[in-house]
């Protein structure tokens, strides 16, 4: 019989050993999944995870790798912060959506003027934007108690619905002919988020998240505050003997990640994406949940994950294109991987015995 | 605007109908809770009811079968959940999330080819006589089946909850896990059954919006209708009958904002579609002073000491 032991203290081992099972375990199950949809399955894993890297056009997709996962790490960069100290913001896509467009509206108000502060100050604006949004949730939290998990997550139906009004109604361009839309801010060079070395993909949202990766690094190895966060994260009531304020927690972690996935709004409309349109988020704040899980929520461990899940994204559109494979499947294949991570996980902190029944 | 195009009588029986998907998810989602088990997957598991149920119905030609694989759908989603929670004693706001992007995949995945199908329809059952009474008639006595499935499906869980003896030992499970394993009752069963049955609850609540309300498939269709359930479970503080006032406040504030819609309001379209989820977060504010009520070993994971 299994019996579950449970272990003293996490196993190092499995603490990084776990998402690379988790992946290979994936990875199998997909495969199954891709062979049920009558693809073979082989080549479609081949396809996602060697194409873009190795491939014939990997020049062209190898930039791309940097582009869709720059924001994925920036937000889950943030998002881990709470999720340590048990702070769930769920909300990041709207954060994101918000940062995107408080970020587009300062770059629509300047436009056609050519100011080098433009920019800058479509970056902070962003931030903002995202850190207010994030506010709202925790706010509430620390004022009535109520659930940040569920008013993050309404925020972003909200966030929604305020796109769509701002790309039909008072953000449309004036010169676009009545399509919805702002201007394109790639066209717009005092506004545009360029790549800073053509044709590797390497945009400012890009060094924004490498340095978030490195702050939050040394904010949770070396900072009071990032001891705080792991020590209520462990043990919530030991963290308010020692004197730590659950209060400013909540407010600092959301109001980070908020600030973060604004930041990756903003960087994703004014570069990538070019305009404020109604299908501009593309589920960045969901899937960088799955990101943080899969980097162990350390920041390291995030630049890598959200490395391997822009891959996915790649990798699935050429997929869809070379072997028709849907795009929902890999919105599935994605959406599995935190499955069987969480299953993996179990050996991190349990060891599992066998054990011959006992007669109870 | 005009407001004299609203006819009371047809937007309380819109309510009605508005309401019943939330409130049979909440339902479910309630009696999972009071177990002590927090499953945030209510919209991944409403999703997945969605698409099961559509595909069979459209397979089929029967909306009755389309809801039995709706709620099997949501219940075999729901195992996923269970497996990682009581098993593999995995974080429960991790796996519900999971849940919830797996069954967004998944449902995709699923509804391809479905798009701009129509289901087969869901007959209206006019209750002779009282269905004929002025006002009353339409507002209560001309809805579907489903309509009322969700009324006596509140009655069951308020009487299961409050006077039967299975009741009771899940209302044990969810606020002393430890105490409850201590008399012998078996918790982690009794959770799994309980998961089980709120992932078919979500799952026919799913449907319902798929066959009934809406009535077709589109991507992502529930739109937020899950996590409104989860908040309904916390308004009406893990009770039974206040879950059905709390859908029907949601229920109507969907409907006005629609019928307000249709008038051609002076707001734009988008603000309006904003209001069920603003109310949403102004109502969890009014409620979450008082936790008090909360199943005591909500969340906390169960693990048989030896």
């Amino acid at each position: 019989m299994l019996k579950l032991e449970k272990r003293p203290q996490p196993s190092r081992l499995w603490t990084w050993a776990a998402p690379l099972l988790a992946v290979v375990l994936t990875m199998l199950l997909g495969g199954a999944m891709f062979a049920a949809l009558g693809k073979d399955p082989i080549e479609a894993i081949a396809t996602i995870f060697w194409q873009p890297l190795f491939g014939e056009h990997a020049f062209y997709y190898r930039p791309q790798l940097l582009v869709k996962g720059a924001p994925l790490v920036l937000i889950a960069t943030g998002l881990a912060l709470g999720f340590r100290a048990g702070i769930w913001n769920i909300g990041a896509e709207g954060q994101y959506i918000i940062g995107a467009l408080t970020g587009a509206a300062v770059g629509l108000a300047f436009y056609p003027l050519e100011a080098w502060y433009v920019f800058p100050l479509m970056i902070i604006a962003g931030a903002l934007g995202g850190w207010l949004w994030a506010m709202i949730p925790a706010l509430l939290r620390v004022q009535f108690g109520t659930n940040e998990i569920l008013v993050s997550l309404m925020l972003v139906y909200v966030a929604e619905q305020l796109l769509a009004a701002m790309a039909l109604g008072p953000m449309k361009n004036p010169d676009g002919y009545g399509f919805p839309g702002s201007r394109n801010f790639q066209e717009y060079p005092a506004a545009h988020n360029a790549e800073i070395f053509a044709g590797t993909g390497m945009h400012w949202g890009v060094v924004a998240a490498i340095i978030a990766v490195i702050f939050a690094y040394i904010l949770l190895g070396r900072h009071i505050l990032g001891y705080q966060i792991r020590l209520t994260g462990q043990a919530p009531r030991a963290a308010r003997f020692a004197g730590v304020s659950p209060a400013r927690l909540v407010l600092v972690c959301l109001g980070t990640s908020g600030a973060l996935a604004g930041l990756a709004g903003m960087f994703e409309v004014s570069g990538p994406s070019g305009q404020v349109s109604i299908d501009f988020n593309v589920g960045y704040g969901f899937t960088a949940i799955i990101v943080a899980f899969l980097g162990r929520l350390h920041p390291v461990g995030i630049a890598l994950a959200g490395l391997l899940m822009a891959l996915t994204y790649i990798g699935g559109e050429i997929a869809q294109s070379s072997l028709g494979l849907p795009a929902a499947a890999i919105q599935m294949f994605q959406g599995m991987l935190l499955f069987v991570l969480l299953a993996v996980d179990l050996l991190t902190n349990y060891r599992i015995r066998f054990k011959s029944a006992e007669v109870a | 605007m005009d407001l004299g195009s609203i006819n009371p009588v047809l937007l309380l029986a819109s309510l009605m109908v508005a309401a019943t998907p939330i409130l049979i998810a909440a339902l479910g989602e309630l009696v999972v809770e009071r177990a002590g088990v927090l499953n945030l997957g209510v919209e991944g598991m409403m999703i997945t009811g969605a698409i099961c149920g559509f595909a069979a119905a459209v397979g089929t030609g029967s909306p009755v079968l389309g809801f039995i694989a709706a709620a099997a759908g949501g219940a075999g989603l729901s195992l996923l959940f269970a497996f990682l929670t009581q098993f593999a004693l995995a974080n429960q706001v991790a796996s519900g999330l999971a849940l919830t992007l797996f069954g967004l995949g998944m449902s995709a995945l699923l509804g391809q080819g479905y798009q701009g199908i129509k289901p087969p329809p869901t007959d209206k059952l006019d209750i002779p006589l009282l269905a004929d009474i002025p006002a009353l008639g339409p507002i209560l006595f001309n809805h579907d089946i489903m309509v009322y499935f969700g009324l006596a499906l509140c009655a069951a869980v308020w009487a299961m909850l409050k006077y039967s003896r299975a009741g009771l030992i899940l209302r044990a499970v969810g606020e002393n896990h430890d105490a409850a394993h201590a008399l012998g009752y078996k918790v982690v069963r009794v959770r799994v059954l309980a998961i089980m049955f709120g992932g078919a609850c979500a799952g026919l609540g799913g449907a319902y919006i798929s066959l009934i309300r809406v009535p077709q498939w589109t991507e992502g269709m529930t739109a937020g209708a899950g996590w409104i359930a989860l908040a309904l479970v916390v308004f009406a503080s893990w009770k039974a009958g206040r879950v059905l006032l709390g859908a029907w406040l949601f229920g109507g504030v969907t409907v006005l904002q629609l019928n307000l819609q249709a008038a051609g309001s002076a707001l734009p379209v988008e603000y309006l579609s904003m209001s069920p989820y603003l109310i949403t977060i102004l109502v969890l504010v009014i409620m979450s002073a008082d936790k008090s009520r909360a199943p005591a070993s909500l969340g906390r994971i169960f693990r048989a000491s030896q």
